[in-house]
């Protein structure tokens, strides 16, 4: 049986108030120790105060092809910014 | 840097793909992990970034040799941190490697079988304390010259590995100096032994951009696919321009009689190193050549009972979850 350790992907929250944001990945054999790797390899400079390991087996990841049906129908939909819709500068601050 | 004459792989791929694919790469497109791409460049990508990394790795074992010895507590909990980031950069690039489908014991073993290089200048020997600061100096000074421009590289996880890496890298290359400077200072011998050490790694340092590539028609692939962005000669001629004021201002002297400022090229003119001598080196024929590859043997046999043995724990106790259940 192989005894590679197997791969997590890492998630650190910068700081308080922040999300989680993925940092990149290490070979750890249980969830314990790849919090331990974790902060050895990526909170050296105190980067962190949190960290997420999740198995990269576990991440369920949108194909590259679908980009265009997954996306495009967003791009079309400029009035959900605020910016769409011109309001007279006498109405104030909206 | 790190990376030396790393041939690119031909492909032979649908030219309507190769074409779509340079054309992101012109448009300064990252590519990412599961999107295509020729075979080429997988390949060579994996090459490179592998050799980066066992770079990285093997490159702890000169410094190391110094942490016991540091001159202060001071000194020795600054070159213990320096390693511990030579670990943790290998590390991102080997999970970097790994994304393009090779798996790690694979690019550790062909470390270990030879089939895959690390870089020239660790196959050199740090005789005395000197030899740590001329090593903060030059060689990681030589590694940042390469490294900056690659964070621009095509490849996204290559590139966020060397963001990261060269964030933490100026910290190397100040505290080699810092050393220096000190010694440069201090009492005739010291600056003696400065002296020395520049003599030593001043000719190492420039091989470690490899041998002039302008004609090289892998390197031209490599640069298109943006895996490569500048010359071996044009960062050796950077390095050169850069290092030079910094050994003036240690009151040291570069090896070099024909070295002289050149008005007209606004750079300076020196001595190409013995490339016989690197060809040697890379051959498997340098100094430390075989220290090195003996001690990466033995820490890979040395803990396999507890890589095992942890992962064992690790099943046993998933094991145990599912019983619960």
């Amino acid at each position: 049986m192989s005894s590679e350790w197997p791969l997590w992907e890492i998630f650190i929250r910068g700081q308080h108030g922040l999300n989680h944001r993925h940092v990149g990945s290490l070979h750890a054999p249980d969830a314990e120790m790849a919090v331990k790797h974790a902060r050895d390899v990526y909170t050296r400079r105190n980067e962190g105060v949190s960290i997420w390991v999740v198995p990269s087996a576990a991440i369920t990841a949108s194909s590259p092809s679908d980009k265009g049906p997954l996306f495009e129908p967003s791009n079309s939909k400029v009035y959900r910014h605020p910016t769409f819709f011109d309001i007279p500068e006498d109405v104030g601050k909206m | 840097m790190y990376a030396q004459m790393v041939k690119s792989e031909a492909t032979n791929e649908d030219p309507a793909k190769l074409a779509a694919f340079q054309a992101r790469i012109d448009a300064g497109e990252k590519i990412e992990p599961k999107e295509w791409m020729p075979e080429g460049y997988r390949k060579t990508l994996i090459r490179q970034i592998g050799q980066h990394a066992h770079s990285e790795i093997v490159g702890q074992l000169p410094e190391g040799n110094w942490i016991t010895r540091a001159p202060t507590l001071e000194r020795k909990a600054i070159l213990l941190a320096k390693v511990q980031d030579e670990a943790g950069h290998g590390l991102y690039l080997y999970c970097a490697a790994e994304t393009l489908g090779v798996s790690r014991d694979e690019l550790t073993e062909a470390l270990l079988s030879g089939k895959m290089k690390y870089s020239s200048i660790f196959n050199y020997p740090t005789l005395n304390w000197a030899d740590i600061g001329a090593v903060g100096w030059l060689v990681d000074g030589a590694a940042i010259m390469n490294q900056v421009p690659l964070q621009r590289t095509s490849f996204g996880p290559y590139s966020r590995a060397m963001i990261r890496i060269c964030k933490e890298e100026s910290f190397h290359q100040r505290q080699g100096y810092d050393i220096m400077m000190k010694m440069a200072k201090g009492t005739p011998e010291q600056k003696a032994m400065a002296q020395d050490a520049l003599n030593r790694f001043w000719y190492p340092s420039l091989m470690m951009f490899g041998p002039s590539d302008k004609d090289s028609v892998h390197s031209a692939q490599s640069m298109a696919w943006k895996i490569k962005i500048n010359t071996n000669d044009e960062l050796r001629q950077k390095f050169v321009d850069q290092t030079v004021p910094q050994a003036e201002y240690l009151g040291l002297t570069i090896p070099d009689p024909d070295l002289r400022w050149n008005e007209e090229k606004g750079g300076y003119d020196f001595s190409e190193p013995d490339w016989s001598e690197f060809f040697e080196v890379i051959k498997g024929n340098g100094p430390c050549n075989a220290e090195r590859m003996e001690a990466r043997q033995k820490a890979w046999d040395d803990g396999a009972w507890f890589r095992e043995g942890l992962m064992a724990h690790a099943r046993k106790r998933s094991a145990a979850k599912v019983a619960a259940e």
